[in-house]
C-alpha cells in the first residue's frame, strides 16, 4: 500500500522512529491546546448597582445557562448591593454607616442609572417591565440561582465598604482576583458591567 | 403539513429570556429524540431558538412558524432534543 511505512523490506525502524516521535509531539502540543482552550462558559463583573445595568446582566446570566453556558458572576463595589438582604449599623465605623446609609438596603432599592429622581424613576422601570411581563430582577436572581449560576462576592470589597457577611444572601461564594482570573481565563465570554 | 411535537410549552406572554430558560427546563424533561414545541408571543424568540440550537450541542431546531392560536398569531418553535 502507498504511504505505508512498512515496505517490503520490512519496517525502517528509523523512518519508525521518526514517526513516533512525532505522533508523541502532537499529542503534547493538542494536550497543551486543549487546557487552553476556552470553557462553555461566560464571565461576569457586576461593578455596578444600577437596576438597569444589573438587570442586563442578569438576563445575560439566565440565558447564557439556558443555552448550557457554565455562568459565574462577580459582585464587587456597588454591584454586591444586588446580594444584600438587608441593612446593619451595628459595629461599623463611622465610614461604613455612613456608606451603608448611602448605599441601596436591598436589591429592592437599586437606583437606576439614568432618571432616577430619588428612587421614582427605578420605580416607574419596575411597574413598566411588571406591564410588559418581564421578569422582576428577584425573579431573576433566584431564577439564575435554579439554573446554577456561581455567584461570587468580592472578599476585598466587602471588607473595604464594610459589608457584613451576615447583611448579604447565602449561597453565595467568596473570592478575589484569582478567583475570578480562573474563571475567566477559561470562559469564551468576560463582560464588565 | 405541520411538524409533529411530543411535548408542548405555553411560553405565550412572556419576555426575554423566560421563553428561552421555560424551554430549556422543558426540554431536560423530554427523551432524546423527542420534540418539543414551543410558542411564543415575543418577536425575539425567533432569534434566540436560533441562537440556542447554533450554540448548544444538545437540540436541533426544527422549523419555525407563524401560528394562530385562540385567534392571536404566535411564534411555533419546534425543538428536538438529540442527546
Amino acid at each position: 500500500m502507498e504511504g505505508s511505512i512498512e515496505t517490503k523490506a520490512g519496517v525502517d525502524p528509523a523512518q519508525m522512529q521518526a514517526l513516533e516521535e512525532r505522533i508523541r509531539d502532537l499529542e503534547k502540543r493538542l494536550r497543551d491546546l486543549e487546557e487552553r482552550a476556552p470553557e462553555d462558559r461566560v464571565c461576569l463583573i457586576l461593578f455596578s448597582g444600577d437596576l438597569d445595568r444589573v438587570l442586563a446582566a442578569f438576563v445575560i446570566a439566565t440565558g447564557a445557562a439556558a443555552v448550557g453556558q457554565q455562568v459565574s458572576m462577580f459582585f464587587t463595589f456597588w454591584g454586591l448591593s444586588v446580594l444584600k438582604k438587608d441593612r446593619q449599623l451595628s459595629g461599623k465605623t463611622v465610614f461604613q454607616k455612613m456608606m451603608a446609609l448611602m448605599c441601596p438596603r436591598s436589591s429592592q432599592s437599586l437606583p437606576v442609572s439614568k432618571m432616577n429622581y430619588f428612587g421614582v424613576g427605578a420605580k416607574m422601570l419596575r411597574a413598566m417591565m411588571k406591564e410588559k411581563n418581564v421578569s422582576s430582577l428577584e425573579d431573576m436572581i433566584s431564577l439564575a440561582r435554579e439554573l446554577g449560576v456561581r455567584m461570587i462576592a468580592c472578599e476585598m470589597s466587602r471588607d473595604v465598604m464594610g459589608i457584613k457577611e451576615s447583611e448579604l444572601v447565602g449561597g453565595l461564594e467568596c473570592g478575589g482576583v484569582a478567583s475570578f482570573l480562573a474563571d475567566s481565563l477559561r470562559s469564551r465570554t468576560s463582560l464588565f458591567i | 403539513m405541520s411538524q409533529s411535537f411530543d411535548k408542548l410549552l405555553d411560553a405565550r406572554g412572556l419576555n426575554c429570556p423566560m421563553p428561552l430558560v421555560n424551554a430549556r427546563k422543558e426540554i431536560s424533561r423530554i427523551e432524546p429524540g423527542q420534540v418539543l414545541k414551543v410558542i411564543a408571543t415575543d418577536r425575539g424568540s425567533v432569534a434566540d431558538f436560533q441562537g440556542w440550537a447554533k450554540i448548544a450541542k444538545n437540540v436541533e431546531l426544527l422549523a419555525q412558524e407563524r401560528e394562530s392560536v385562540d385567534g392571536a398569531s404566535v411564534y411555533a418553535h419546534y425543538v428536538k432534543r438529540t442527546t
